[in-house]
């Protein structure tokens, strides 16, 4: 079946974003901050970056302003949808040293209801990837699940891409294929929206508004856009047969040559949709009666990661950048049936050093042919 | 519930500021429960009252910078059971340790009208140079939260939590977005330990490494990538040379972009 499409004028926009509010969520949508585009709480369309569009680069990352009044006329943010479903700190229990012995409190919190506006085709893929992790294995996260199970999601069909998207390699974007409960295109005129339902509650939210159903014309309009956006991309992956490729680079000479690059800083794990690590951290008070466990995010660059009994296990550069790299394009597929990469080009743009795990694998790749190379002469 | 013998603290004070002893006294809401649980047995910034030795927990902030200083470590070692060294001066050395990059009798004769009277050590230095040194609380001044966090592990004999990675991972949990990159201003956080909680990228300023040196800063890297962004090394030397100028990572990287300018 296909999916239900219809033409929203763009001036009633700010209609769906009410309707959505008067469902009682949260609007979540992209903002300008300190001079970066950034998803944080909305109340209307006056919030959003209307005319803005970003230019990306390893290491690079400057906002423009378009002659264009588009409100989505950007790529994806600098932070992504997983700190709203994931936040990065987050108290999981408390304890209290009683007359009877320990006792145990679980935090009682209110979970937002949110609506993530403008969730872009990676992002969604993103989503999808963290929902395996959180949602699809023998342990069920229930933070991620009660946010991640009432969000609604407003995906966005990207009508620019940024230097640093690479979506393409992945088949993940630039078009939203699934998961979302609308769908939606800003058609070139600046006009008119397309709206594709993808849920019933989009088809309820759909239901609230001045709509049209979508002509063959509109819709073959939409598709110029995805395929505008398409001839934007100019990244490339090579995904094919990249994991037993990766598998065999264990002493691949070129990660001492990236070792040397890397600050391990770690922003490339913490800006990236899919990573999903956590660490805890226990605090007691000074009477020793008061004890809290937080779980916070943690990436595979620090040292801790790896503690063992008697040190870490991945000291150098070198160890972590390779396992971050395997991880993401080999050992995820073995671990969760996906890569662990859908192409967003975050930790591209946001790596103060601008390094760019798609040259990294080139130069992996350039180098295994070449001892290749030399053990045939 | 078994009562434990109240642990007896002791604050010392080397060459320093007293930055980090009034960042103790700035826990003030817990000042109480602290003297309630572990006895404050000496500290001059306190109180006047001095209770002789052995301690049981020695914070020491300052750096050995004179003959008597390097004297007096050593007999705060001997007396005590666990020695924690706070803040800059006492963790690398501190902003006197500027000197050591140059040569201190000069200085002496520029500043003072009678040099002689001045007795000093060629090289002002931290703590660990000295003695073992069981604890190192970073930062100028550090982060009192540091102090009652150890404090209270030390009661019940649990590891305290002090992050080690780089102030990039405490920037990105606290959703600040990166000012080195977009918008190019130099800032230390990549090869700066943790610990302030990302408290100037989240107002728009480069990091200025109070923390000094993260657990694996890669000093090279952090170079090119300062000379990407257009930072003369001159800048980039001062920006090593503050407050944890002589951290080994720092002062390497400072000293070969020194000589790399001269030559
Ligand atoms: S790349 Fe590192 S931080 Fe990201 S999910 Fe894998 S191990 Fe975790
Ligand atoms: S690895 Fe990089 S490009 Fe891939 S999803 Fe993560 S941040 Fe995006
Ligand atoms: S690859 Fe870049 S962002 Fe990731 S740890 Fe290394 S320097 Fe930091
Ligand atoms: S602003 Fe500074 S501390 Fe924050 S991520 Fe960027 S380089 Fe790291």
């Amino acid at each position: 079946m296909e999916p239900k499409a219809y033409i929203l004028a763009r001036e009633s926009f700010e209609a769906l974003l009410q309707s959505l509010k008067s469902r009682g969520y949260t609007l979540i949508g992209p903002t300008i901050r300190d001079d970066v585009l950034w998803y944080a709480e909305i109340q209307s369309v006056e919030d959003f970056p209307i005319g803005w569009t970003d230019v990306q680069g390893p290491g690079q990352y400057r906002l423009q302003k378009q002659d264009r009044d588009t409100l989505f006329g950007f790529t994806v943010a600098a932070n992504t949808w997983k700190s709203f479903l994931f936040p990065p700190r987050l108290l999981l229990w408390r304890s209290k040293r009683t007359e009877n012995g320990i006792e145990f409190e679980q935090p009682t919190r209110s979970i937002p209801k949110l609506a993530l506006i403008g969730v872009r085709a990676c992002e969604l893929a993103a989503i999808q990837v963290q929902d395996r992790v959180f949602l699809q294995q023998e342990f069920v996260d229930p933070e991620y699940q009660a946010r991640r199970e009432q969000a609604f999601i407003l995906a966005v069909n990207c009508g620019t891409a940024a230097a640093t998207c690479f979506c393409t390699s992945l088949g993940t974007g630039p078009k939203a294929s699934n998961g979302y409960d609308l769908a939606l295109t800003e058609l070139p005129d600046g006009k008119r929206l397309l709206i594709e339902v993808g849920s019933e509650q989009g088809d309820e939210v759909i239901q609230d508004l001045p709509v049209h159903p979508a002509k063959p014309a509109d819709l073959q309009e939409a598709e110029q856009v995805i395929q505008n956006t398409v001839s934007q991309i100019t990244r490339e992956l090579q995904t094919e047969g990249l994991q037993t490729f990766l598998y065999a680079q264990y002493e691949n000479p070129h990660w001492d040559e990236v070792a040397k690059r890397c600050l391990t800083c770690g922003n490339c794990t913490l800006v990236c949709p899919t990573c999903f690590c956590s660490t805890v951290e226990d605090r007691s008070d000074l009477s020793g009666d008061l004890a809290e466990r937080w779980r916070t995010w943690d990436s595979c660059f620090s040292l801790e990661f790896t503690y063992l009994h008697g040190g870490p296990i991945r000291t150098s550069a070198k160890a972590r950048y390779r396992h971050w790299l395997l991880h993401k394009l080999a050992t995820w597929i073995d671990q969760f049936g996906t890569l662990g990469c859908v192409g967003c080009g975050r930790c591209i743009t946001w790596c103060p050093a601008g390094i760019d795990l798609t040259e990294e694998v080139r130069s992996l790749q350039r180098l295994a042919h070449r001892e290749v190379d030399h053990a045939k002469s | 519930m078994k009562q434990i013998k109240i642990p007896k603290l002791a604050v010392w004070k080397f060459t320093s500021c007293d930055g980090c002893q009034l960042s103790i006294l700035d826990l003030e809401d817990h000042l109480l429960e602290i003297g309630q649980r572990i006895e404050i047995a000496y500290f001059l910034e306190a109180s006047s009252r001095k209770v002789k030795g052995p301690y049981d927990i020695s914070l020491v902030e300052g750096s050995i910078s004179t003959p008597e200083e390097e004297e007096t470590i050593h007999k705060i070692r001997k007396q005590s059971k666990f020695l924690i060294a706070i803040g800059a001066c006492a963790t690398a050395g501190g902003i006197q340790a500027l000197r050591n990059f140059r040569d201190v009798a000069e200085f002496q004769k520029i500043v003072y009208p009678n040099p002689e009277y001045i007795e000093t050590l060629k090289y002002a230095t931290p703590i660990s140079h000295h003695v073992r040194v069981d604890l190192e609380l970073r930062g100028c001044p550090i982060n009192k939260t540091h102090v009652l966090e150890v404090i209270s592990a030390l009661l019940i004999g649990r590891k305290p939590s002090l992050p080690h990675h780089s102030v990039c991972i405490e920037c990105k949990k606290r959703g600040n977005p990166c000012i080195l990159v977009s918008k190019g201003i130099l800032c230390m956080g990549p090869v700066t330990s943790a610990g302030c909680g990302a408290i100037c990228p989240a107002y728009n300023r480069g990091c200025y490494g109070c923390f000094g040196p993260s657990e694996s800063p890669n000093l090279h890297a952090f170079i090119s990538l300062a000379q990407r962004l257009g930072i003369t090394n001159s800048t980039l030397i001062h920006a090593l040379r503050s407050f944890n100028a002589f951290a080994d990572s720092f002062r390497e990287a400072s000293i070969y972009l020194e000589a790399s300018e001269e030559s």
